[in-house]
């Protein structure tokens, strides 16, 4: 039954988190930039401006410029999870790939680097009162979601075990569409589910801002409009002229 | 007030800093509002002249358009996380404390209402993330806050998505307009540039008046008869400015600081009276066929005039659209010179002269000033000068270097990328919001105290002709004269040693004493084609 549960719920969480985030993310590609707006000093070159978002995205440049407070821990929140999100891949995949299987240690490390960047986060947040007074529940609560996915996982890897050799059988069975038995423990049970509201809740809230970024004009722009006229709609007069 | 004994600065600070962030004042502007325009004002631009009866279906419909038609506006309010990065980086909450001041707060002002109608999460659970209807209140604090953002972009620089500040303010009094509920300043002087040409609503005769008193007063200076010419078919180059140019002070002695490099360059070039404006306050209103409208002016004047060239002057909006958005808006201008970049700026038209050694510049006449130079914000975050990024800090220093022997920088965190609104600009610059400009201006004041009192900085540059406005009418509220504002090219009309002047004769007498100067000016012809140094290869 239980077991049954966790299918559908990974089945359903996978479908809206792939549907729904292909859905956004082809309503950006498709929704017009009438103007040029980087902010400047820009890039003038295609291959800096992609070099420029390269920056945002695994340095987190202009929040380096803001506050070296939230920079650290949003910076160190990201990477964290970034190596926790690539060690849970060897619950994916048998064999399991040896690039995965050498951040094993890391991943785990990471995992406690995660918990403290987001305790770190929440307590600015509610410390502060300029960052409470912009703060809305779902900041509060989609932080205390993370911290409790985070929780749980280390609870399993340090003090109650789960057996994963089953949690490993379980998702390679759903891959192949012959779910296996899922473990009944308590800490597993709570970490699966919170990963799977944390896929279905990602395409429709702030957590878009992840593969946001790219589409993002006052970044993504080249500066260079005197030299190449920017043009997103042909202008009714060329129709007019070529007729 | 204790005077602070010596002992007592070398501990405690003896300024501020600029960029001190306030305790939290909630509600300290919320009266804080433009007047509305009037019906007339409007329906001119059309507009309804009143707010509709159904303007909350109205209004909704009309920010859906705006959404599914500007990728940025529409990732701007999908991508914020409100990590805070930009709390404490706006000019007006800097000044006020208000939290509706801090740029995320701004923004979320309109993000609540968008997440209302336009996400499924807003719908489902509107109290979890913050959603809201747009009531008639939320409608008040649109109009109260959005007409507090003077769309510098500061914000954006900030944040980790680069989310702009600006273009939500914009598609805010987009949707006020649509409604009925428009902002008097900018509406009437958009109706003023449509009906008679330009901001001021300067008619031609005037212009031309202007022009002619102004060019006495140069050759009574000089000796030289340097023109102003207005209309004239055929010049090379059809040069826009702010009508603030033609009459307020100090636009005009930056004016006659174009009007004399203009000459020594020997090129020929004229005003248009069809396009005296460089302002487009069609960009301030987020209204894209309003900016449109304004900016097609220059393209026809260009083409009536037959020119081969378009030189903008000292203005920092005006400066973005005619750089960022004139080619798209207005263009294309095949029928220009392409070995220029089109549009020109008259600093990196100056520019390129010194550079060349054509122009000579007798920096002891600046002696009297000693000058910092206040980056102004659409310049600086939303255009450029010259071939590579951040020319636009640094080809009006480089202007400022060359007319002047005693320049000094404010706070490195308070210019260039990062400088400070001047408080008055993205249509603030009306006396019923003086209370804001003088609270928003006051970071900038403070950085520019820190540099008078360290190296008796007396004068601040500027290079908008907003910005030169405000200063002079907020400068004295903070203990600096009024007349601390100069115009960059205010400068370099102060140093030019034109051609033939009595300045020219007298140094020439003095040389003849003493050692020869070294930079000469050449000819006014070898001085043109040159300029294609910086002409930009065409796509």
């Amino acid at each position: 039954m239980q077991t049954t549960i966790y299918a559908v719920l990974f089945y359903s969480a996978a479908a809206i988190f792939a549907g729904g985030l292909a859905l956004r993310l082809w309503q950006y590609a498709r929704t017009p930039v009438p103007l040029k707006v980087p902010t400047t000093p820009a890039p003038v070159t295609r291959a800096g401006a992609a070099f420029r978002v390269l920056r945002e995205v695994t340095v987190f440049e202009s929040l380096f410029k803001s506050s070296k407070w939230i920079w650290l821990f949003g910076w160190v929140f990201h990477v964290s999870l970034a190596l926790v999100l690539l060690r849970h891949l060897r619950y994916f995949m048998e064999p399991v790939w040896p690039p995965v299987a050498l951040l094993q240690p890391f991943g785990v490390y990471a995992g406690f680097a995660m918990v403290a960047a987001l305790f770190a986060l929440w307590v600015r947040r509610v410390a502060i009162a300029r960052m409470r007074y912009i703060s809305d529940a779902f900041d509060h609560l989609i932080l205390l979601l993370l911290l409790a996915l985070g929780a749980t996982g280390l609870g399993m890897k340090f003090v109650e075990h789960t057996d994963i050799v089953l949690v490993k059988g379980f998702f390679l069975g759903l891959m192949s569409f012959e779910p296996s038995p899922l473990p009944s423990d308590p800490l597993l049970l709570a970490h699966l589910a919170l990963a799977a509201v944390l896929m279905i809740v990602f395409p429709f809230s702030k957590l878009l801002h992840a593969p946001g970024v790219f589409f993002s004009p006052s970044r993504n722009q080249t500066d260079d409009p005197r030299e190449r006229r920017y043009a997103p709609v042909a202008p009714d007069r060329t129709a007019v002229s070529k007729a | 007030m204790d005077r602070l004994t010596t002992e007592d600065s070398a501990e405690r600070p003896l300024h501020p800093d600029p960029l001190e962030c306030p305790s939290l004042a909630i509600g300290a502007m919320a009266n804080s509002k433009p007047f509305p325009a009037s019906a007339a004002h409007q329906t001119a631009l059309g507009f309804p002249g009143e707010l509709v009866e159904n303007w909350q279906e109205k209004a909704i419909a009309k920010l859906g358009d705006l959404v599914r038609n500007n990728r940025a506006l529409r990732f701007y309010l999908d991508g914020c996380v409100r990590c805070g990065a930009c709390t404490d980086k706006c000019h007006y909450f800097l000044g006020t404390g208000d939290p509706n001041n801090m740029p995320v707060a701004r923004q979320n002002l309109m993000r609540k209402v968008y997440r209302r109608h336009f996400t499924l999460s807003g719908r489902i659970a509107p109290s979890l993330v913050g959603a809201e209807d747009l009531t008639r209140e939320v409608l008040d604090e649109w109009y109260t806050y959005f007409h507090q953002c003077s769309q510098c972009r500061r914000c954006s620089v900030y944040c980790p998505f680069g989310i702009d500040t600006a273009e939500i303010s914009m598609a805010a009094r987009e949707i006020m307009d649509h409604i009925g509920m428009g902002q008097k300043y900018c509406n009437e002087i958009i109706g003023k540039v449509f009906k008679v040409g330009n901001n001021l609503g300067l008619p031609p005769k005037a212009l031309k008046a202007t022009l002619a008193s102004l060019e006495e007063e140069i050759e009574e200076d000089t000796g030289v008869p340097v023109r102003l010419p207005l209309d004239e078919e055929g010049a090379d180059i059809l040069l826009v400015t702010p009508s603030a140019d033609f009459f307020a002070s100090p636009h005009m002695e930056g004016l006659i600081g174009y009007a004399k490099v203009l000459h020594e360059s020997g090129v020929s070039w004229t005003f248009s009276s069809h396009a005296s404006e460089a302002a487009n306050f069609g960009m301030f209103i987020g209204s894209h066929e309003t900016m449109q409208k304004v900016a097609q002016r220059i393209a026809d004047a260009a083409r009536d005039l037959k020119v081969k060239r378009i030189v903008f002057g000292e203005c920092g909006h005006a400066w973005r659209v005619a750089y960022n958005f004139l080619d798209t808006l207005a263009g294309p201008f095949d029928f220009l010179d392409r070995r220029y970049p089109v549009p020109q700026h008259i600093c990196e038209f100056t520019h390129d002269l010194i550079r060349q050694g054509k122009l000579t510049l007798d920096k002891s006449k600046n002696d009297h000033i000693r000058l910092t130079f206040h980056d102004s914000c659409n310049v600086a975050r939303a255009s450029r000068m010259g071939d590579v990024p951040g020319g636009q800090f640094e080809i009006p220093r480089a202007i400022l270097r060359a007319s002047c022997n005693h320049y000094y920088d404010m706070d490195p965190d308070t210019i260039r990328e990062a400088t400070l609104c001047c408080g008055g600009g993205g249509g603030l610059l009306t006396d019923e919001l003086m209370d804001l400009r003088i609270k928003g201006a006051s970071p900038r004041m403070k950085a520019l105290r820190e540099v008078a009192d360290e190296h008796g900085v007396t004068h601040m540059a500027a290079i908008c002709a907003i910005c030169k406005a405000q200063f002079s009418k907020v400068l004295p509220k903070f203990g600096f004269d009024m007349e601390a504002i100069v115009s960059v090219h205010q400068m370099v009309s102060n140093a030019i040693v034109l051609t033939g002047s009595k300045q020219d004769e007298e140094a020439n007498e003095a040389d003849e004493q003493a050692e020869p100067v070294p930079a000469v000016a050449v000819p006014a012809e070898t001085a043109e084609p040159a300029q294609a140094a910086n002409a930009q290869e065409e796509a």
